[in-house]
C-alpha cells in the first residue's frame, strides 16, 4: 500500500526522479510489507497453538483399566481423555446376535470380529458418544439389544454399529490393546 | 541477580544495563560470602544444558536431596522433554520415553483405589509429579527442626545467583565455624548463606563472620552416588551436577528460548533494515 | 488543522453505500490522510510504540487468561507449572506479557519526557495531555494488579503493602482497606478481584487512548519547534510518512524487547517472586517493580505515614497540573536553554529517587564514608537524606521553578515557522521539491 503512495508522489513531482529506477524502489517496499506479513504469522502460531491441549492434557492419553471386575453381561463407563467410554462384558447370546447381523444392510458396516479383538470377543470398548452430536447413549434400549440414544434416538446393536436414527458412524473404537486377561491399556 | 546483571550488560548493551540498575535489589545487614565462581554449560545466549550432567544430577536429587526436598512442578515426563536430563529424540512423545517411564514406575503414588475409595500407593506413571517426602509443610516442619525443605522445582531461580548460589550453599555447609561461634545443635554454619550469626557470636564484634546458619547438615561427600557414566563422585561434582540439575528444573525451556530468540532475532534485524530502506525511501523527497 | 477535509472518494457502489451508512472507511482513511508536521523526530514514535505495547500486553493477556487459575491456591501453580511449563508456547506468551509490562512503561516514560521537553502539554493541547495523565494512572493501576496475580511472594506483600497505603487515611482509611481487600488481609477475594480489574482496565486504556488520538487530532501534532504549523506545505499525510517511520522505530524497539523476552526474562522479576505466597514470611526485601521506584522513594523519604502517601500522590498530581504551572510562552525547550537545564537536573533527580527505592534507607551513598552525622533521624550521607534532597528538588521543580522560570527568563529567538529549521537542515532540498508532498490525493 505503502508503495502506491510513493508512485503518486514520484509522478508529482518528476523533476526529483532523477536516475531511480522504480522498480527497484517499489522492491524495498514490496520485500517490508511481506516480512510484516510473515512476521505476523509467525507471531500467529504459537497464539494459536496454546489452543491445543497442554503437555499435562496429553500426558492422561492413556489409561490401564483391570476388567476382571466387570460380570457378565455388565459395562462399565469410564472416563478416558475427559470422555466416557464404555467397556461392556458381552454375553454370548449377544455375541451370537451381533455376528448373525454380520450382513444386514447398515450405514457404516462392520463384522463383528472388525469391532473386537481376537481372543477377547466377550470385551466389546467403545467411546460412550453418539457420533450424531455427543450424547452417551443407554445400553438395553431400542430394538437391536444395544444401545440407544436418548438425544435424538439412533439405535446401536450389541457390536455398537449404527443401525436405525440420524448418527451416520458406528461408536468409535479407541485405541486400546491387552496387557493381560484382566489388564486393558486403552490410548 | 548480579550474574543477571552482568549478562545484561554484556547482552543488551547500554540500553539494558541502565534500565537495570535501578532495578538492583537492595543490600542489607545480613552477609553472605560472595558465591563461588563455577562456569555453566547453559551461560551465554547459545549456551544449553549438557544431557550427562542432568542426568547425573537427577540421580544426587533423587539419591539424596529428594528425602526432604520436594520438586512439586516436576513430573516423570518432563525428564524426557527436549532439553531434558533423559529426552531422547526417538521418543518425541515424553511419555514413551522408557527411561521416564522406569523412573516413574519405582515411584509410590499416593492415590485413591477408584474401587473401595481408600487411600493407596500405586507405581507412578510418566504423567504423575515427583512425590513429596512429607505429606504437608506440618509434617516437614514436625520432621526437620522447625524449618521447612524448600521446593526444589523453582530453587534455582527463586534464589539470587541460581545454581551458583546453590553450589556454593552445598559446598559451604558444615564449615567448620571459627572461634567463638557457638551454634545450638542440629544447625550448621555455612559462609555463603545469607544470614546473621551474631547472636550466636561471642568474639570480636568487629568480625562477626560472615554468612548464616542452615539447617540442613551436609548433604554431599565424595562418593555419596555412583555415577552411571564413570564421572568420579567427588563432593564438588555431585555439587554442580545437582545445581546444573536444578537449574534445568527452574527453567526447563531455556533452550527452546535461545534457540527461538535467535531466529526472531535474525528476522527483526533483517526487518527493521527492510524498513529502514523504506522509510528513506519515502522520505527521500521530503526535508525534515 | 482541525477543519482537514476529507479526500476519500468512495471508489464502488459499494462504497458509495456504506459511505452514506457507516462512513467507517471515510473516517479510517482521513485518519491515515491526517496532516502532521513535517519534522517530527523519532522522540514522536514512541506514541506508535505505546500503541504496540498496548495490543501486545492486551493478546497476550488474553492468551495468559485462558490458562489463568485466579485463586490463592491454584494461581502460583497454574503460572509457574501449566503456563511456563506444559501450555504450547506458554513461556513465550508469559514472557511478552511480563516483559511487556516493563517494555511498557519505558516507552511511557519516554513519551512523557518528550512532552515535557517540547511543551506539549501546552495550549491548546492541555486536554491532550490530561488524558495521558489518566492513561499513565491507570498503567499503574494495571500494572499493580497485574503484579499480584502470579502469587509470589512479592506479589502478595506488594499487594499488602500498597493497599494498606490506604490505611493511611483519616476516617475511611481502615474500612477502606478491608473493602479493597475482601477480608482482613490479601485473600483469595483479592487476588479474584484484581484479577477481575486487570481484566477490564487495558479496556479502559484502551477507550482513554482512542480519547487521547481524537484530542491530538483537533489541535494537530505539537512538534520539536514548539510553532504551529501556518500551511499545508508543513505538513505532509500521516500515511505513508509516519507509518513507515514508527513501524521503524517499533521494529527497532522489538530488538530490545526480545532481548529481554529471550535472553534475559527474569532480569527485571524478583527472584522472592519464584516463590509461593506465604501470608506468614515476609521477604527480606520488599521493592516494587523499577518503575514505580522514583514513588516509592518519596513514600519512604518522608517519616509519617499520611504526609507520605499524601507526597506519593502529589508527585503524580505534579504532571497533572504542569500545562497551568508553566507560565513561559515559548513551547519547546530548545529555546529555552534554562529551562532545559533544570529539566536535566529533574530527569537525574528523579533516576537517584529510582535508585534510592531499590535501595534500603540506611544504605550509605558514598561507600567507605559512613553514615555521616546523624541529623533528625537518618546520617546525611545515607538513602533517605538523598532522596529527601531529590524529592525536594522534584516537587520544587513544578512548584517553584517552572512557575518563576517561565516569567522570568530570556529564551532564544524562536522561528518564525516549524519550516525555518527545516530549511536550514543540512539535508534540506530545494523549496520546491518539498512542496511535493501535499499533492498527495
Amino acid at each position: 500500500m505503502s508503495f502506491k503512495v510513493a508512485d503518486s508522489l514520484a509522478q508529482a513531482a518528476p523533476a526529483m526522479d532523477g536516475p531511480d529506477d522504480p522498480g527497484r524502489r517499489d522492491f524495498i517496499h514490496i520485500a517490508a510489507a511481506a516480512a510484516a506479513v510473515g512476521g505476523v504469522a509467525m507471531v500467529a502460531w504459537p497464539l494459536i497453538d496454546q489452543l491445543n491441549p497442554a503437555a499435562d492434557t496429553l500426558a492422561l492419553a492413556s489409561l490401564e483399566y483391570d476388567i476382571s471386575k466387570i460380570a457378565l453381561g455388565q459395562e462399565v463407563t469410564i472416563s478416558w481423555r475427559k470422555q466416557p467410554v464404555f467397556i461392556r462384558h458381552r454375553t454370548p447370546a449377544e455375541i451370537a446376535r451381533a455376528r448373525a447381523d454380520d450382513n444386514a444392510p447398515m450405514k457404516d458396516p462392520a463384522p463383528d470380529s472388525a469391532r473386537v479383538k481376537p481372543g477377547h470377543e466377550q470385551w466389546l470398548i467403545v467411546l460412550a458418544s453418539c457420533t450424531h452430536l455427543g450424547c452417551v447413549p443407554t445400553f438395553g434400549e431400542g430394538d437391536y439389544g444395544g444401545w440407544l440414544c436418548p438425544c435424538h434416538g439412533s439405535q446401536y446393536d450389541t457390536a455398537a454399529r449404527i443401525r436405525k436414527g440420524p448418527a451416520p458412524l458406528n461408536l468409535v473404537l479407541p485405541d486400546y490393546t491387552f496387557l493381560s486377561d484382566t489388564k486393558v491399556k486403552i490410548g | 541477580m548480579l550474574r543477571k546483571l552482568f549478562a545484561a550488560a554484556q547482552v543488551a548493551g547500554l540500553f539494558g544495563a541502565g534500565l537495570l540498575v535501578t532495578a538492583s535489589p537492595a543490600l542489607s545487614a545480613t552477609t553472605q560470602a560472595p558465591l563461588k565462581e563455577v562456569h555453566w554449560s547453559f551461560e551465554g545466549p547459545f549456551g544449553m544444558y549438557d544431557q550427562e550432567q542432568l542426568q547425573r544430577g537427577y540421580k544426587v536429587y533423587h539419591e539424596v536431596c529428594s528425602s526432604c526436598h520436594s520438586m512439586k512442578m516436576v513430573a516423570f515426563r518432563n525428564l524426557a522433554d527436549p532439553g531434558g536430563p533423559f529426552w531422547n529424540p526417538k521418543y518425541p512423545n515424553p511419555n514413551d520415553n522408557p527411561v521416564a517411564k522406569a523412573i516413574a514406575k519405582e515411584a509410590q503414588i499416593a492415590d485413591i483405589d477408584p474401587d473401595s475409595g481408600d487411600a493407596i500407593k500405586r507405581p507412578g506413571t510418566t504423567a504423575d509429579y515427583l512425590p513429596s517426602p512429607f505429606a504437608n509443610d506440618a509434617a516437614a516442619r514436625a520432621a526437620n527442626g522447625g524449618a521447612v525443605p524448600p521446593d526444589m522445582s523453582l530453587l534455582a531461580a527463586a534464589r539470587e545467583g541460581g545454581p551458583q548460589y546453590i553450589y556454593s550453599v552445598v559446598t559451604g555447609d558444615g564449615t567448620p565455624p571459627p572461634p567463638g561461634l557457638a551454634l545450638p545443635a542440629g544447625k550448621f554454619y555455612d559462609p555463603w548463606m545469607p544470614g546473621d550469626v551474631s547472636s550466636f557470636y561471642k568474639g570480636d564484634p568487629h568480625k562477626i563472620p560472615t554468612g548464616g546458619v542452615i539447617a540442613m547438615p551436609p548433604p554431599l561427600t565424595d562418593n555419596r552416588v555412583t555415577y552411571d557414566d564413570g564421572v568420579k563422585a567427588t563432593t564438588d561434582q555431585e555439587a554442580k551436577d545437582v545445581a546444573a540439575f536444578l537449574q534445568w528444573a527452574a527453567d526447563p525451556k531455556m533452550e527452546q528460548r535461545k534457540q527461538t530468540g535467535f531466529a526472531v532475532m535474525i528476522f527483526l534485524v533483517l526487518f527493521s533494515g527492510l524498513l529502514y530502506g523504506s522509510y528513506r525511501q519515502i522520505w527521500r523527497k521530503v526535508a525534515h | 488543522m482541525s477543519e482537514h477535509p476529507s479526500t476519500y472518494q468512495p471508489g464502488t457502489a459499494i462504497e458509495r453505500w456504506l459511505d452514506a451508512r457507516l462512513p467507517i472507511i471515510r473516517f479510517s482513511a482521513d485518519l491515515l490522510d491526517y496532516p502532521t508536521p513535517r519534522n517530527l523526530n523519532y522522540w514522536y514514535t514512541f506514541g506508535g510504540i505505546l500503541s504496540f505495547c498496548l495490543v501486545v500486553q492486551i493478546v497476550t493477556g488474553i492468551v495468559l487468561a485462558m490458562h489463568y487459575d485466579p485463586s490463592a491456591a491454584g494461581a502460583f501453580v497454574s503460572v509457574q507449572r501449566s503456563i511456563m511449563r506444559d501450555v504450547n508456547y506458554g513461556w513465550l506468551i508469559r514472557g511478552l506479557h511480563a516483559n511487556g509490562a516493563a517494555m511498557f512503561f519505558l516507552a511511557v516514560y519516554i513519551h512523557i519526557l518528550r512532552g515535557m521537553y517540547y511543551g506539549s502539554y501546552k495550549s491548546p493541547r492541555e486536554v491532550l495531555w490530561l488524558l495521558g495523565c489518566v492513561i499513565y494512572v491507570l498503567m499503574m493501576a494495571t500494572a499493580f494488579m497485574g503484579y499480584v496475580l502470579p502469587w509470589g511472594q512479592m506479589s502478595f506483600w506488594g499487594a499488602k503493602v500498597i493497599t494498606s497505603l490506604f490505611g493511611a487515611l483519616p476516617l475511611v482509611g481502615k474500612p477502606l482497606t478491608t473493602l479493597l481487600w475482601g477480608g482482613f488481609s490479601v485473600d483469595d477475594p483479592t487476588l479474584t478481584r484484581f484479577f477481575s480489574l486487570h481484566y477490564l482496565l487495558p479496556f479502559v486504556i484502551a477507550a482513554v487512548v482512542a480519547l487521547h488520538i481524537w484530542a491530538l487530532h483537533v489541535p494537530g501534532n505539537s512538534n520539536p519547534t514548539g510553532v504551529n504549523v501556518r500551511s499545508a506545505s508543513d505538513t505532509v499525510p500521516f500515511h505513508p510518512y509516519y507509518t513507515v517511520k514508527d513501524l521503524f522505530a517499533v521494529s527497532l524497539f522489538m530488538i530490545l524487547f526480545a532481548l529481554f523476552v529471550f535472553y534475559l526474562p527474569e532480569a527485571m522479576g524478583k527472584v522472592d517472586n519464584q516463590v509461593a505466597a506465604d501470608p506468614l514470611k515476609t521477604p527480606a526485601h520488599i521493592v516494587p517493580e523499577w518503575y514505580l521506584l522514583p514513588f516509592y522513594a518519596i513514600l519512604r523519604a518522608i517519616p509519617d505515614k499520611l504526609t507520605g502517601v499524601l507526597a506519593l500522590g502529589g508527585a503524580i498530581l505534579m504532571l497533572f497540573v504542569l500545562p497551568w504551572l508553566d507560565t513561559s510562552k515559548v513551547r519547546s525547550m530548545r529555546y529555552r536553554p534554562t529551562y532545559r537545564m533544570f529539566f536535566f537536573v529533574w530527569i537525574v533527580a528523579s533516576l537517584a529517587l529510582g535508585w534510592c527505592g531499590s535501595q534500603e534507607p540506611d544504605g550509605v551513598i558514598i561507600p567507605g564514608a559512613g553514615p555521616g552525622p546523624i541529623f533528625l533521624d537518618y546520617g546525611v550521607n545515607t538513602v533517605t537524606w538523598l532522596s529527601r534532597i531529590a524529592a525536594l528538588y522534584y516537587f520544587a521543580y513544578f512548584l517553584v521553578i517552572t512557575p518563576i522560570l517561565g516569567l522570568t527568563e530570556t529564551p532564544l529567538p524562536v522561528p518564525d515557522s516549524l519550516y525555518t529549521p527545516v530549511l536550514s537542515h543540512p539535508a534540506g532540498v530545494p523549496a520546491g521539491a518539498a512542496a511535493a508532498p501535499e499533492t498527495k490525493g
